[in-house]
């Protein structure tokens, strides 16, 4: 089911583990779905000094997490804006259809950290996330079709797109 | 190194008297049992035995009670289906449980379609129905209940005797789901007073692609497939010969084995619970303690994901199962996870281990030990896990 890549970025996985007083973190999903991913970032001269990821999710996941830090890691802040899930799941040499959200989702946490760090700098941050105390994870209770990709609401368990 | 299957509710290995059954079947090059010749009559012969053999594993009253299926989910369909179209003259309510099988959802689904209302009961904490519950639920227009014996993903076995009680008092038709009790714990059709029960092969060790329906003499009940007159005009379609043979023997051995074969899950079950708190903590296991299939443990494992668990046990030759939204493929957690009461991701992070008769002690230290290793390392890997202070 699971390419190579994958299979080696889930058993070996790159710079997992938080950062202490991280510059930014970004955290994205819920266990509605089966993933929850956190990217902490380090970040000195507009630049990615040091990233880590913290995931719950199945193989891909971890595989995917692993593998946007390496993509990210050492980029500027522009250049790592610009990283898609595309990128993601081609370094990863592809993955199944019904995981590809997975990879949307570590783009989002990226992005999340990034747009995190931008706001402190700008002041905008009132206090830091605690995001070591247990919290409800509930983010936006959204789920998605992971084979169209379409919105399933609420109380819905089959996709009205794919039937 | 050898493979430490722990996912036998997934594929049971054939016993090694129902490979040779089938393989002799297949070089017999036997006739249709349709057929009005010699080779005919052999063939139907070879069909009505295997048939009696099945009739005895679940001691229905006459052996052509008994319908041969292509498995669980066809008999499933055909005994729901079946039952509610051809009894819709005298209403069109049904009642069920919201821990049945998809192959259950799924066809009351399409039945709430066709215009049936469907009632579906909650179970408690264990997944246990209460016959309250449907007794409350049933109402005039009521002509079906359908409740399973045990679940698949949890073990729990409900009091199927009492619920029969009820829909007996109230001329109700019952069907119950045991895909995956017969052949594995006693079912007596009889004692239990069930309309209809669906069933399969592979539980039992038989071949997979086959299964069973027994539908109680005088039920009204249309066929699912139809054409030929086969099984006596219960579902058209020339037997499958080979796989029948292959099951009758299966159900022989699954009535003389029993016992043992219990006795040797059960060890199994009660091993891997003792020693479970000395390899991992933070854990809670799913089921009722005392009404539970023998060969299942149904375990979550706290702030870790179930394909992750799965996969890194594959990496150390364990097979095991579990029910993530993401290992199934399906969009939720599972039903039945969410509906004893477990938070999504607890539900997210459960295993089904499901021993067989050719699993022994070591393989359970083996899981144990893998499992530890699995367990640290995703925890590490996980944003949910609080490290204790």
């Amino acid at each position: 089911m699971y390419s190579k890549t994958v299979m080696d970025h889930f058993r070996n996985p790159r710079n997992s583990g938080t950062i202490e007083d991280a510059d930014g973190v970004g955290e994205v999903g819920n266990p509605l779905c089966g993933d929850i991913m956190t990217m902490y970032l380090d970040v000195e001269d507009e630049h990615i000094k040091d990233i880590k990821f913290q995931t719950f999710g199945c193989g891909a996941a971890i595989a995917v997490s692993s593998m946007l830090t390496e993509l990210a890691k050492g980029k500027s802040i522009e250049e790592a804006k610009k990283i898609t899930n595309k990128d993601v799941a081609k370094a990863l040499e592809g993955l199944p259809k019904n995981k590809l959200h997975c990879s949307n989702l570590g783009a989002d946490a990226l992005h999340m950290a990034i747009k995190d760090y931008e706001d402190r700098k700008a002041g905008r941050k009132i206090s830091e996330p605690e995001l070591s105390e247990p919290h409800e994870h509930d983010h936006e209770e959204k789920c998605y079709c992971p084979y169209c990709d379409a919105e399933i609401p609420e109380g819905v368990t089959f996709c009205k797109n794919c039937q | 190194m050898k493979i430490v299957n722990l996912d036998h509710m997934s594929a049971n290995p054939l016993v090694p008297e129902v490979q040779e059954a089938i393989i002799a079947a297949m070089r017999g090059n036997y006739g249709n049992p349709s057929s009005q010749h010699r080779m005919g009559e052999k063939a139907s012969e070879i069909l009505e035995n295997s048939r009696e053999s099945v009739a005895g594993l679940i001691n229905a009253a006459a052996p052509r009670e008994v319908v041969f299926t292509s498995g669980g989910t066809e008999s499933v369909n055909h005994a729901v289906k079946g039952l509610a179209w051809a009894n819709a003259d005298k209403g069109k309510h049904i009642v069920t449980s919201n821990i049945e099988h998809t192959s259950v959802i799924r066809s009351m689904r399409r039945l709430k379609m066709m215009g049936f209302q469907v009632t579906s009961i909650p179970v408690d904490e264990y997944g246990r129905v209460s016959p309250d519950d449907v007794a409350r639920a049933i109402r005039d227009e009521t002509i079906l209940v359908s409740i399973m014996h045990s679940n698949n993903e949890i073990g729990t076995i409900q009091p199927i005797d009492e619920i029969a009680g009820i829909t007996r008092e109230k001329k109700v038709l019952f069907h119950v789901d045991a895909v995956d009790s017969v052949g594995v714990v006693p079912i007596d059709v009889q004692k239990l007073g069930v309309d209809a029960l669906s069933f399969a092969s592979n539980p039992f060790y038989g071949p997979t692609g086959m299964g069973g329906l027994y539908v109680r003499r005088g039920v009204k009940i249309w066929p699912l497939l139809e054409g030929g007159i086969q099984e006596n005009n219960k579902r058209a379609g020339t037997e499958n010969l080979i796989g029948i043979v292959g099951m009758g023997v299966a159900a022989d051995l699954a009535i003389r084995d029993m016992e043992s074969r219990i006795a040797h899950l059960t060890m199994l079950k009660q091993k891997l619970l003792k020693e479970l708190p000395r390899y991992i903590d933070e854990y809670s296991i799913n089921s009722h303690q005392q009404y539970s299939l023998p060969n299942l443990v149904s375990v979550s494992l706290k702030y870790i994901e179930g394909e992750s668990i799965v996969l890194m046990l594959d990496d150390e030759n364990i097979a095991v199962s579990t029910r993530s939204a993401c290992a199934s493929g399906s969009l939720r957690a599972s039903h039945v996870l969410l509906s004893i009461g477990l938070s999504y991701a607890d539900a997210q992070g459960t295993l089904v281990i499901t021993f067989g008769a050719d699993n022994s002690e070591e393989d359970i230290v083996r899981f144990l030990e893998a499992l530890q290793g699995t367990v640290n390392t995703l925890r590490k890997l996980s944003p949910l896990y609080k490290k204790a202070v």
